[in-house]
């Protein structure tokens, strides 16, 4: 509640000096809509770093961090496009109703919405990344480098995009080990090392040697340096925290899309799009591998990555059963995107239910 | 699963690890509010103690420097809630929301060009004795100095607060502060004394977060435990065994439900997530139910502004 007031106040403050700047200036203005603080190393932090490639490609930007997924939203995104800019990029998926309202008011300025699909009117775009591709190389690497075949896997809310990751892990380290075991634990929390350490703690107490993780900060890793396991970075490169335990990172690059879109607007080209985009477009990245790793396995990772972005491999090839044995993908087909869009159900092999 | 005795040891040293930021900060607002004076800036003075000690930690390269200044630092908020609070007698409650309030702000402004850079490793002592004794090896070595003196603070101040004159000083102003200034004691003077104490503890609780226990900066990285130490307080009847327990409690349930979580036990997930604060609580109330001794140990006049010109 505090959290909330003094973001409120902060936003306000920040929104009202940037549109003050912003006034003044006549290129393409972009503006961009963070969920979180940008401080949290993660999510939101990303989407900073891509508007940082914006501003350096020449426009202007303007930034409002800790907008709530609620009225508030609609009232900061108003307040954007009436204050002369262009472009404006909402980062959360809780943003898709305010993003479609907004955008009919203002026909002239352009929305990009990402991780939502409601595009209700011409002037709105949506995009998200496919992390879950980043995830089958992790589960490769996962199962060929664990030497208990038991790996842990640090998890924060059951949504699809969370579930996507588990289910793609999974099969990948699956088809490099059968006999690998995933230990999921829900942390509940997208950031808040403490807890994230704690769960990652449990899981090598518990025989983990590998730890990967879909939640924020950096104390993961740092836990699995601390007690000599692997893991992998998350959203950005995180080796630096720990050179020894991060075998590689997957990392979330927003940048290319954002200089192309907000160009796109400079040149009058921008049309309404619905963007997917994996490794193949650069969306998702896939740091430096670690030398602990054998060179086949490097080789194997780098064909994968070669062929994940090239189409020949897809992270959910059939024959794909879920826990009950139930045919998901049958053989040589492939998930359709709206499958993985809702995916809600643990593929055969993981552990545990869902939280409802 | 086969539950051997070293992994026994190893879930109560990372139980009593967690425990170690309730432990000070809860330890340092029963001191505070011993002397009568609550002050619910607790997360934000601990906020305030994690950034500063890993930006010193970050700029000077001394352990030692950010330690103490991250205490300094809490010492330094917590003078603004004293003057507010003692010379200014604003209301207790509604200054110590707005400081932590303030805490979570200005650390975040600090803490901006500190986001993304790695902490520097604390040193632990005794780490060749852990695998010397079973069970007790991983309990007892192997830790921070921070650890050690979180662990002794309890009975520190439980003995400060029965055996000491000082003690007695402080519970006599958090008990009837008007007595007390009869009785030609400086109410003001010790009141703050008392806060500094705690902001320096509650300082030293965030240090322990961002420098020994996830050595790394991002915001609101205290997830409210500095409101879970305020409710220990409370729920402890303000004595600081008490606190010992409830925070180990606390930290040991945080880390049990996932530990069940990896075994695979079929409790929903929500309701594990929950049972720390509900067994805490619970556990609590259980333990302090002798009203008489509430009454003793309670602060009579505590949240109440003393009015006096001296």
């Amino acid at each position: 509640m505090h959290k909330f007031l003094i973001r409120s106040f902060v936003s306000s403050l920040v929104l009202l000096f940037t549109l003050t700047v912003a006034a003044i200036a006549k290129d393409v203005k972009a503006a961009f809509v963070y969920i979180g603080p940008t401080g949290d190393h993660g999510w939101t932090y990303q989407h900073d770093v891509g508007r940082k490639a914006v501003e350096a490609a020449g426009f202007k930007t303007t930034y409002v961090e800790g907008v709530p997924e609620s009225a508030d939203a609609e009232r900061v995104l108003r307040q954007l496009a009436n204050s002369g800019h262009d472009i404006i990029f909402t980062t959360s998926f809780g943003y898709m109703n305010p993003t479609n309202k907004v955008a009919k008011e203002f026909p002239n300025v352009k929305f990009e919405h990402a991780t939502g699909y409601k595009r209700e009117h011409p002037n709105v775009s949506t995009y998200a990344a496919r992390f879950y591709e980043g995830r089958t190389i992790l589960g490769t690497i996962a199962g060929t480098m664990t030497k208990s075949n038991v790996i842990g896997y640090v998890a924060s809310f059951p949504i699809p995009e969370v579930i996507r990751g588990i289910n793609s892990f999974t099969l990948a380290a699956q088809k490099v080990n059968p006999n690998i075991k995933t230990k999921i634990v829900w942390a509940f929390t997208w950031y808040d090392p403490g807890k994230e350490a704690e769960a990652a703690k449990a899981l090598i107490d518990q025989g983990a040697d590998v730890i990967a993780q879909h939640t924020d900060s950096t104390a993961i890793v740092q836990m699995a340096e601390k007690a000599g396991v692997y893991a992998f970075g998350q959203a950005s490169d995180m080796d630096k925290f720990a050179p020894k335990a991060v075998l590689t990172s997957v990392e979330n690059n927003w940048g290319p899309y954002y200089v192309d879109r907000v160009k796109a607007v400079a040149n009058g080209t921008w049309n309404q799009k619905d963007t997917w985009h994996g490794i193949g477009d650069g969306m998702v990245v896939i740091s430096g591998l670690d030398s602990q790793m054998p060179s086949d396995l490097q080789a194997k990772v780098k064909k994968l990555q070669a062929d994940l972005a090239s189409g020949k491999v897809h992270s959910f090839t059939g024959p794909i059963y879920d826990q009950k044995g139930n045919l998901m993908v049958a053989e040589g087909k492939t998930a359709d995107d709206g499958m993985l869009a809702g995916m809600m159900t643990y593929v055969k092999g993981v552990e545990g239910d869902i939280p409802k | 699963m086969i539950i051997d005795i070293n992994f026994i040891g190893l879930i109560i040293a990372s139980i009593m690890a967690s425990a170690v930021p309730l432990i000070l900060a809860s330890c340092g607002e029963l001191i505070t509010e011993r002397s009568g004076v609550l002050n619910l800036g607790v997360e934000g003075m601990m906020i305030i103690g994690a950034i500063s000690g890993f930006a010193l930690m970050t700029v000077t390269g001394s352990l030692i420097i950010a330690i103490f200044g991250a205490m300094l630092a809490g010492v330094l908020i917590s003078t603004i809630f004293a003057f507010l609070t003692q010379t200014l007698i604003t209301n207790h409650v509604a200054t110590g929301l707005a400081l932590t309030i303030f805490g979570i702000g200005i650390s975040a402004m600090i803490g901006k060009n500190f986001v993304g850079i790695p902490g520097k490793e604390f040193p632990v002592l005794y780490e060749g004795l852990k695998d010397t004794i079973p069970l007790l090896g991983p309990i007892l070595f192997g830790h921070s100095i921070v650890f050690y003196f979180a662990f002794a603070l309890p009975f520190i101040t439980s003995y400060f607060l029965k055996k000491t004159k000082i003690g007695l000083i402080v519970r006599a102003v958090g008990d009837s502060p008007e007595s007390a200034s009869n009785q030609g004691i400086n109410v003001r003077l010790v009141r703050y004394a008392c806060i500094l104490y705690g902001g320096a503890m509650s300082g030293l609780a965030g240090a322990y977060l961002s420098m020994i226990y996830t050595p790394q900066w991002i915001e609101n990285m205290t997830g409210g435990r500095g409101w879970i130490a305020l409710a220990l307080v409370v729920f402890s009847t303000w004595n600081p065994i008490k606190i010992l327990i409830g925070a180990m409690i606390f930290g040991g349930l945080t880390i049990i439900q996932f530990h069940m979580q990896a075994i695979g036990v079929r409790i929903p997930v929500q309701f594990l997530t929950a049972l720390p604060y509900i067994v805490t609580i619970i556990v609590l109330v259980v333990i302090s139910r002798d009203s008489r001794k509430i009454r003793l140990s309670t602060p009579s006049s505590l949240g109440k502004s003393f009015h006096k010109d001296n």
